[in-house]
């Protein structure tokens, strides 16, 4: 179908793609990974017209092709959905479906929205959606529109899908069915492309698989053929041992307490407790809560009510400012809108919520402001050419680091990690999970709200899984298994623990 | 140094000083006259009081806002203080007195616009209409005059430091002061993170609110200055002063290459930016383009540099 030979592709003078081969058969499914920053994205660009390459040859088909523009990939057949939705949320569905190509009468620009909403509703019914084509788009779950958007590739009669972590922000059952419609397609002769860190969706959905590390080609495996272990090693270049690292870290007093936490149409009736060296989980579904309960701790949303015991005292926290000065700090779901200022250098993101550190009578000190960043560099092992890069610059792990460092920055009592290794790659994801161990050892207070549910075995001591905004279980390190967390995260009854 | 990374490349940076040049030489080759010392000093006195707007209006962009009333600010500060110094208070009492007015009308810009959410163009749109339909008010649609002979507000627009115009001796003190400010205070650099990213500023312990306001107050606060200086070299306050100022400012930090939608950018090209408009505005003059004819040079050349700069990030 598409066979990329000797693709090389440079940047400033610096080689983000060497040489590498990659080939797609018909109607398979191939999984591309690599760490962040491998050069998958860029060699996805490279096959969809959005970037040139500099070098090596490109066929379709058999026939040799030189894309300018995604425009032309296009039309060749190759669609590319992206990691960042390109749905208008205003819209009605099938405005969305039929954008830019929409049906009118004669030349007039008369919408004929009456025929495009019936063929929307057949379309999406192929792909077994059965919705209303006049709602707007936003009432669509993420992972519908995600159905949505494979509508659209398909209505241009897309041949070849390229989907970038498609699953990041997905619920499992939405999972399930965007797999299932991956392999209907698949039945019909559709190619796709599938980037992803999660190895367990690779595994179960794939045919095939490629593997780039530093702008490389590592190697071609099929599924059927290959190892988790093997992934692995080929993608960090070594053996990677334990996934989850150990930790020996004494839980010792109680930090924070909680009772009754409310806030409507959020959550209800929150009340927990955690200690010094701790590291508590929250589980559940998206939308079940766990962000805004973390927002509340933090300040950052209010309370309707209930109580705050930091330290054993009774506390107020109704700014993000005020937490910071307890010893609060938060690592947030969205690194790229909550955590970082992409325009500023790494350092100045570090800075950001160090000033008490880093000044004096309102003037930075230059040299303290470097110093910490040397520090923290050093202790997170965060990879940039220097304090001036920009944050935007940095691979997916690096810029979480940046924001885990933020935070380190004001020596917390209790932080609060919202998602830490969101697509984040393997080897960066364990060594965010040492950096949480280390902190913990230190009697640190983890609160570490996560959706998947390995690392929530692999690192909590003990896990809330909520509920549509009620806790539901509070599981002890022996009493965790995925299947009971999923139980309670779906809302299942109290009873399922005493059956076990 | 610090900010280097964060805003744009070097060549972008020099671009709009480039154009400086550029347009000095073009204007120079048709009409030498341009480069003699008194005309220079001409440009950059009337170039000051649009710089210290300018100075103002880049915090402002830069957090991500917009002012519209700095206009309007400067010449309800200006009536108020004329007419204080008409009615024979003491004039250093009378100055100090209109720029605090600037800096609360400034606060009350921005407290509407933190604290209410009102998205900034609409707040200070409604804001300029209240504050020049005050100074209208206030003057009674007159000019005042008979300001007295007080050698220090006399000296403020009229006076000359070591052979440098006054105007331009302030212009040159603030422009040092809020350079440093935005480079090396905590308060600079929150300036521009709550402009890149308000929500992760707020959720990494900033005040937001607290810094949006002192960017509007310091703002009203530069425009009162202006009022003092350009009523000193009238010897009035004319209510109808300022109109169209805001335009201007925002036209010289654009120039100097700072983005609009906040965070990037910085105050040296507002300064480059203030000496375009000064230099064109001088230059046509000179060189004996007719004045309805300069407008539409003006706005091409604005237009040019915006175009050029955006080009260069494309």
């Amino acid at each position: 179908m598409i066979r990329m030979t000797d693709i090389s592709k440079s940047f400033s003078g610096n080689k983000v793609l060497k040489n590498v081969h990659f080939a797609l058969e018909k109607g398979e499914i191939h999984a591309l990974m690599g760490e962040n920053g491998a050069g998958k994205s860029t060699l996805m660009k490279v096959m969809s017209g959005i970037y040139t390459r500099d070098s090596g040859m490109i066929e379709v088909k058999g026939e040799k092709v030189h894309f300018t523009s995604p425009k032309q990939a296009e039309k060749a057949g190759i669609a590319v959905i992206h990691q960042e939705l390109n749905i208008l949320p205003h819209l009605s569905i099938a405005d969305n479906l039929f954008l830019g190509r929409e049906e009118t009468i004669g030349r007039t620009g008369i919408l004929k929205t009456k025929q495009m909403e019936k063929k929307t509703r057949q379309i999406l019914l192929d792909l077994g959606l059965d919705i209303n084509p006049a709602d707007p788009a936003s009432s669509l779950s993420v992972g519908k529109q995600q159905i949505l958007e494979i509508a659209k590739a398909l209505s241009v009669d897309a041949e070849v899908i390229i989907m970038d972590e498609p699953t990041a922000a997905l619920t499992d059952r939405e999972i399930d069915n965007l797999f299932k419609t991956i392999r209907d397609l698949q039945k019909r002769g559709v190619s796709f492309i599938y980037i992803s860190h999660r190895m367990e969706e690779i595994f179960s959905l794939c045919d095939r698989i490629t593997i780039l590390r530093d702008g490389e080609f590592v190697g071609e495996r099929k599924i059927s053929e290959t190892s988790f272990d093997e992934i692995v090693q080929m993608m960090v270049g070594r053996e990677l041992g334990e996934r989850y690292p150990e930790r020996k870290s004494t839980i010792g007093e109680i930090k924070l307490a909680v009772k009754g936490l409310s806030r409507k149409n959020c959550f209800e009736d929150i009340s927990f407790e955690l200690r010094r060296g701790e590291v508590l989980s929250i589980a559940g579904l998206m939308g079940a809560g766990r962000t805004e309960v973390a927002q509340s701790l933090f300040g950052y949303k209010k309370l309707d009510s209930g109580t705050i015991e930091f330290d054993g005292k009774q506390v107020r926290i109704d700014t993000p400012k005020k937490a910071k000065e307890m010893g609060i700090g938060y690592v947030t779901e969205d690194r790229k809108s909550e955590g970082l200022v992409v325009d500023f250098t790494v350092e100045e993101n570090v800075s950001m919520t160090n000033f008490a550190a880093i000044s004096k009578n309102g003037l930075i000190s230059k040299d303290r402001e470097r110093q910490l960043y040397d520090t923290m560099v050093k202790r997170l092992g965060i990879r940039t050419s220097g304090p001036d890069q920009a944050a935007k610059s940095l691979s997916g792990g690096n810029q979480q680091k940046v924001v885990i460092a933020k935070w380190l920055g004001i020596e917390p009592k209790l932080l609060i990690l919202d998602e830490p290794t969101r697509g984040v790659d393997v080897g960066a994801k364990k060594e965010i999970y040492s950096i949480i161990n280390e902190l913990a050892e230190r009697g640190v207070a983890i609160l570490m709200i996560s959706s998947e549910l390995p690392e929530v075995i692999g690192m909590a001591d003990r896990v809330l899984v909520m509920h549509e905004g009620k806790i539901t279980a509070d599981l002890a390190k022996n009493e965790m298994t995925q299947e009971r967390i999923m139980h309670f995260a779906t809302g299942g009854g109290k009873l399922a623990v005493e059956d076990q | 140094m610090q900010l280097k990374t964060n805003n744009q490349s070097i060549l972008q940076k020099i671009a709009p000083f480039i154009g400086l040049i550029l347009i000095i030489v073009i204007i120079t080759i048709l009409n030498p006259g341009f480069l003699s010392v008194s005309n220079l000093m001409n440009v950059l006195r009337q170039v000051s009081i649009n710089a210290l707007i300018a100075f103002g209006m880049t915090f402002v962009i830069l957090t991500g806002g917009i002012d519209l009333s700095v206009g309007a600010t400067l010449a309800l500060t200006g009536a108020v203080s004329a007419g204080m110094m008409a009615s024979g208070v003491d004039p250093i009492f009378a100055m100090l007195l209109g720029l605090l007015l600037g800096a609360v009308l400034g606060a009350i810009n921005g407290i509407i616009i933190a604290k209410g959410k009102v998205a900034p163009f609409i707040a200070t749109l409604a804001t300029m209409t209240i504050y020049r339909g005050l100074t209208l008010v206030y003057t009674d649609g007159r000019p005042i005059s008979g300001l007295g002979d007080s050698l220090t507000f006399q000296m403020l627009g009229k006076g000359y430091f070591l052979g440098i115009p006054i105007p331009v001796v302030t212009m040159i003190v603030s422009f040092a002061i809020l350079y440093f400010i935005l480079k090396k205070t905590t308060f600079g650099r929150r300036v521009y993170a709550v402009g890149g990213n308000e929500e992760a500023s707020i959720l990494s312990g900033i005040n937001a609110d607290r810094i949006k306001i002192y960017v509007y107050s310091l703002l009203g606060l530069l425009a009162a200055l202006a009022s003092l200086i350009l009523t000193s070299r009238l010897n009035s306050a004319q209510p109808t002063a300022g109109e169209m100022f805001e335009l201007d400012a925002i036209a010289a930090v654009v120039l100097g290459g700072t983005s609009l939608t906040g965070g990037r950018g910085w105050i040296v090209g507002t300064l480059i930016g203030a000496l375009i408009i000064g230099v064109l505005n001088n230059g046509l003059n000179l060189i004996g383009v007719p004045s309805f004819f300069q407008q539409v040079v003006k706005g091409a050349v604005i237009l040019l540099a915006v175009l050029l700069d955006r080009k260069k990030t494309a």
